[in-house]
């Protein structure tokens, strides 16, 4: 509920074109209604052989009705999905404003790209938000209001009927229908997840599944699931043709039920029988208002579900709150970390145990050990994406707490494993490490990337479209552009999170020489697993579960026979 | 608008799909029916001035028509389901057995994604175009030829007006369809560039937080959604007039036809209850014809749909291709001989001690690119460990797939204890076969299903000691549920090395003579790497072994040491020996190396 909430809320201040949209859509079925209405009445009338100048009035409103049908639905259509892109924005904006505070930290379990997909799907949905789910009960009702009124001037008893079939077609059979299929429905959702489980699994793991002779297992696995949906599938269109068809009796026998109480009452004499079939008319035509209301239930299911997802991941509290106060001036680039503690949760093991380091201005720490020892937290922590339980970080003299996040990232430059590349021109890729710079500035920090000639290869240089919809960069040519970014940005403190992961081994060497020149003059920490290239480093840190157990620089490391020298022997190949 | 290989499909079920069209026509004249009862029972109260009574009759014959038609309705829709669903199912399968035919070379890289949508999500749209579409084809032009029936008899006027406009509607939708929906399909499509970006904003938001560019989003996305908005909706008042010509055909013509009508009424050449039999046939003649007009998506979805799965059906296997090289004329000759060859060499093949040859192997995996291999003799003895390295894209991974039979030389022998490969069949050749990509799958389920996958029929006591060898029984008992955690999507992530380590369980269960290792490239970490290593070494022994290597730590200590470039061998010996040389390998090394100037 909270989340319907959330989006009446986001689609309100759009009332005034929600309304007329509404309207629009009442009055192109009221223009059916009509045209249906007064052909019966006009036929009705001709039938008592009057003059045909007493027919005008009735003739030009059977016209009328004919043509403004088209131009109500035409303008219902525009206006409607008007609004619908305007309320997807709105949702979109809205979704990213809530979000923005908490990230990464609380995107950390929609790292990968399917659950990211999801989200952005979870957005797309909204777009039947007013289309299938608030527009067809309003608009129901608008009717049943309109034309209800319109036969109560007969006699309300009609009115009684129509309102009768309305709620039991409008709110009866959908609701019976989604009792019914609720455990079905769920089940086909199971089902079908598994299926797409099952099929991704033979296709992206058929080379094993051939090597190992399984193809036939799959297979079957697939064919069997695959039956089971069917199964399900099977339960559903019963239900949903059952109420179709019921939807579609209840309309004419509606239309029935108006024509035999129309049938007493001309009897009676309180009824002219001129009007007899123009009321059975309309009201058959009346229920046009009513087939949309079938998969209203289905829809809001799937939008709420849709919502309450964006919203949980919205609620949540943002890891570090913005403090207001300014952020003081550094003295010096330098970074202190004392008896940092921190974990990821309140249940979780020690991320960080009791680390300390220091890196004077310039000066180069590295830090090595294993996948899971610790070594990115480091840097979750020194950019403010988390906050730290114990102990005290540094920065140029200060608690990085007295900084206001923001701040603090102004003077890091950062290069990962993960360079995200934008959907966008290579252009705009760099500038977003300083917007207002101008095209010398980007050029040579292309050029010191060894970006440069690269770009100029391209047919429209520095204009390419790079990321998905665009050129695809290698390994080696996305790291020189998160490299010209830093160069761009100019930032005191560089941090190389495992920035020649990924690479192959020539790639690497080629890359490594621009990443020592941005090394120059800044103050660098530097995350890896892989051990060469660091005999440059003033000190190495050999991380293991969140503690330090070795420390010192290459050479005596080396001789202290622990963990790095093991490592590094596995990792050199004898020249001769 | 009609597909050949899908009415093709369509004849599977061609009983349930013309039941279909019979109840769908039934439900017309069941309308037809009602109409003439209903303006007969209007006609007599409202002219002749008859109660209740005397018309109760007729309305029961209505109310009995009205349940008749729901039922009719409810079945139809049932049998066009079943109808769908039978050659979704098929199809499906049809679709799974070939794609695995056809191999995990043409199933790789980016194109797995997009196979998987249309195994899953682009058969299922076919549902549409054979539950609504096909048969509304045929309804769409039988019934308002059964209604014009009924018309014309009684008013050639209003017959003709139907007739008239009637084909105008199809003839539009396909006219402005054409023109209109290829816009908004562009449209929509824009609509899938609009939330790409929005992804692509969702992705890189570390990214832009440490550039402190999060909060310009805002502005951006508002600005994105609008301009979209404002550009979709110039389209779509176009495409929208489709809606409007569709609509205003049928509603201005029921107009005309009331018209007509109450004119002869008022002369009256025509009778009352004719009058307002006509008019209600009116929408009985378009429905059928809107409805065609709004199951066209559906139609055009499942045709988008259905071209791709035809095209991937349509693709020759790998020995079709081969068989189509060969002479026609031989190949009666040669069937026999293979045949007779099969029988005799199976044995031979398939003996424990293996000799496998490559005599001038070439490969090309598409006609017109240049060659994956360019002339590859290589000898493996048995028992023997060759390491293949070389620059990325030299063909190290194409002798692997090779050797597995993802893959057929494009001309040249591959032997094996002298008799051609291919010569038995591919399932057998594998069974000899422990193979490790380069990126291990790891498949919906449990750890120890994951390994026993190489061997169903082994314990879980083989299963322990197979992660034992493999150094990965440590980490796996170390998670929460042991050998029971469940892996895959929303299961357990494993990292790298940790999936290379379960791989590596995997062959050594299999316990295969022949076994052949694509390395990981560069992503384990170091403890990781250090484990997979010692690993590797129990694997190794006894057996044939292959390592495509990727990094060079790993396989200076090998017997035999290949080295590659551009497709062919370019040095071979052992590592002292090429170093010596001081070739492409002592060049590769010193990179590797890293150690800086």
């Amino acid at each position: 509920m909270k989340s319907l909430k959330w989006l009446i809320h986001l689609i309100l201040p759009y009332w005034r074109r929600i309304l007329l949209a509404l309207i629009l859509s009442t009055l192109t079925i009221t223009s059916h209604i009509g045209l249906m209405a007064t052909s019966a009445y006009l036929l009705a009338r001709a039938a008592l052989h009057p003059p045909v100048l007493d027919l005008m009035v009735t003739i030009v409103g059977v016209r009328f009705f004919g043509l403004s049908r088209a131009v109500f639905r035409y303008l219902e259509r525009y206006v409607s999905h008007d609004v619908t892109f305007r309320i997807l924005s709105q949702i979109r904006v809205k979704f990213y404003q809530g979000l923005e505070p908490l990230a990464p930290a609380r995107l950390l379990n929609f790292r990968s790209a399917d659950l990211l997909s999801r989200i952005v799907a979870d957005v797309e949905i909204q777009q039947k938000l007013f289309l299938k789910v608030f527009a067809p009960p309003i608009v129901a009702l608008l009717v049943l209001c309109g034309y209800g009124a319109f036969l109560a001037s007969y006699d309300i008893r009609f009115s009684v009927i129509l309102s009768a079939c309305f709620l039991v077609a409008g709110l009866g059979i959908p609701w019976i229908i989604k009792l019914l299929s609720q455990g079905v429905g769920r089940q086909l959702v199971v089902l079908k997840a598994e299926l797409n489980t099952q099929v991704a699994d033979s296709l992206f793991g058929m080379s094993e599944i051939l090597a190992y002779g399984q193809a036939n297992v799959y297979l079957a696995r697939i064919r069997r699931t695959n039956e089971k949906v069917t199964n399900q599938q099977r339960q559903i269109v019963w239900l949903s043709a059952l109420s179709s068809a019921l939807t579609g009796m209840l309309a004419n026998i509606s239309m029935w039920l108006i024509l035999v109480l129309g049938i007493v009452l001309v009897e009676e004499g309180k009824l002219s029988g001129v009007n007899l079939g123009m009321l059975a008319l309309g009201t058959l035509s009346s229920f046009e208002a009513l087939f949309p209301l079938a998969l209203v239930p289905h829809h809001l299911e799937q939008n709420r579900v849709a919502a309450d997802r964006l919203l949980e991941l919205i609620q949540a509290e943002p890891e570090i709150k913005n403090q207001d106060t300014m952020s003081p001036k550094p003295r010096e680039m330098s970074i202190t970390f004392q008896e940092v503690n921190f974990r990821y949760g309140p249940e979780e093991l020690w991320a960080l145990n009791c680390l300390s380091f220091q890196i004077p201005e310039q000066g180069r720490v590295a830090i090595v050990g294993a996948s899971g020892a610790g070594k990115t937290s480091i840097v979750n922590l020194l950019l403010g994406f988390w906050d730290y339980e114990e102990g005290r970080i540094d920065f140029g003299g200060y608690s990085i707490q007295e900084y206001t996040q923001q701040k603090i990232r102004d003077y890091v430059g950062v290069v990962t494993q993960r360079t995200h590349i934008f959907n966008a021109t290579i252009r705009e890729n760099l500038l977003l490490a300083k917007p207002e710079a101008n095209d010398e500035e980007l050029i040579l920090a292309a050029k010191k990337a060894k970006l440069h000639d690269f770009v100029q290869s391209l047919s429209k240089g520095y204009d390419s479209y790079v990321g998905e919809g665009g050129l695809k960069l290698s390994g080696g040519q996305r790291q020189r552009l998160a490299i010209a970014r830093v160069l761009l940005k100019n930032a005191p403190i560089l941090i190389l999170d495992e920035a020649m992961e990924g690479l192959d081994p020539f790639n690497e060497r080629e890359i490594m020489g621009e990443v020592y020149q941005l090394m120059e003059g800044r103050t660098t920490l530097v995350i890896t697993h892989r051990l060469s290239g660091l005999e440059r480093m003033d000190e190495i840190l050999v991380l293991d579960q969140g503690q330090v157990i070795e420390r010192g620089k290459h050479h005596e490391l080396l001789r202290q026979k622990g963990l790095y020298r093991k490592l590094w022997d596995m990792q050199v190949i004898p020249l001769n | 608008m009609f597909d050949k290989s899908l009415v093709r499909e369509g004849r599977s079920v061609w009983g349930l799909l013309l039941l279909t069209v019979v109840l769908g026509t039934g439900i017309a004249l069941l309308a037809v029916a009602q109409a003439w009862f209903f303006s007969r029972v209007v006609a007599m109260v409202f002219l002749e001035g008859v109660g209740l009574k005397a018309v109760w009759g007729s309305l029961l014959m209505i109310l009995g028509i009205i349940g008749l038609r729901a039922a009719f309705q409810w079945f139809s829709e049932i049998c066009a389901h079943e109808a769908a669903s039978h050659i979704r199912v098929s199809l499906r399968r049809r679709l799974m057995n070939h794609i695995v035919a056809l191999g995990p070379l043409y199933a790789r890289g980016e194109r797995t994604g997009e196979l998987i949508t249309t195994v899953v999500d682009g058969i299922e749209s076919l549902e549409d175009y054979f539950s609504k579409y096909l048969p509304q084809l045929v309804l769409a032009t039988g019934i308002p030829l059964i209604i014009l029936g009924f018309v014309f008899p009684l008013d050639w006027k209003s017959g003709l007006i139907f007739l008239l406009t009637g084909p105008l509607i199809p003839i539009f939708m396909i006219l402005i369809g054409k023109l209109a929906e290829k816009k908004s399909l562009q449209q929509w499509q824009n609509l899938g560039w609009m939330s790409a970006h929005f992804l692509d904003v969702l992705q890189g938001l570390t990214t832009l937080k440490v550039f402190g560019r999060s909060k310009d989003q805002i502005r951006v996305i508002e600005r994105v959604s609008d301009s979209f908005r404002k550009s979709t909706l110039s389209v779509l008042r176009i495409a929208f007039l489709s809606a409007l010509m569709l609509e205003f055909l049928a509603t201005i013509s029921t107009a005309v036809v009331a018209v007509t009508i109450g004119l002869r009424l008022v002369n009256g050449t025509l009778s009352y209850s004719s009058g307002l039999f006509l008019l209600l046939l009116a929408p009985e003649f378009y429905t059928p014809l809107r409805t065609l007009g709004l199951n066209f998506h559906a139609g055009l979805s499942g045709l988008n749909a259905a071209s791709r799965i035809f095209e991937i059906l349509d693709l020759p296997l790998m020995y079709e291709k081969n068989r189509d090289d060969q002479n026609l004329r031989n190949q009666i000759h040669h069937q026999q001989d293979n045949n007779d060859f099969l029988g005799r060499s199976k044995d031979q093949v398939l003996a424990s001690n293996y000799q496998i040859s490559f005599q001038d192997i070439h490969l090309a995996y598409q006609t017109g690119e240049s060659p994956a291999l360019n002339g590859i003799n290589l000898s493996i003895n048995s028992g023997e460990t060759i390491a293949l390295v070389g620059p990325s894209g030299a063909g190290k991974t194409s002798i692997a797939q090779l050797l597995l039979r993802f893959v057929e030389p494009t001309t040249g022998k591959l032997l094996v204890n002298g008799a051609l490969l291919s010569s038995i069949s591919a399932e057998k050749w594998r069974e000899q076969i422990a193979y490790v990509p380069q990126n291990p799958h790891l498949f919906a389920g449990s750890i120890a299903e994951n390994i026993l996958f190489a061997r169903p029929s082994a314990t879980l006591e083989d299963v322990v000691s197979a992660a034992q060898e493999a150094s990965a029984h440590e980490f796996i008992m170390k998670l929460p549920n042991g050998y029971q955690t469940n892996l895959g999507e929303g299961g357990t992530r494993l990292s790298g090395g940790q999936a290379q380590r379960i791989a590596l369980a995997r062959a050594m269960l299999k316990d295969a003579p022949l076994f052949i290792l694509d390395e990981a490239t560069s992503n384990l970490d170091l403890e990781s790497q250090y484990y997979v290593q010692e690993a590797l070494k129990r694997l190794v022994k006894g057996r044939t072994t292959l390592i495509i290597a990727h990094r060079l730590d790993t396989v200076y200590h090998a017997g035999r040491i290949l080295v590659l470039n551009h497709g062919q061998i370019v040095e071979e010996g052992n590592h002292e020996e090429l170093m010596r040389v001081q070739g492409l390998y002592y060049g590769l090394v010193k990179e590797y190396r890293g150690e800086l100037r």
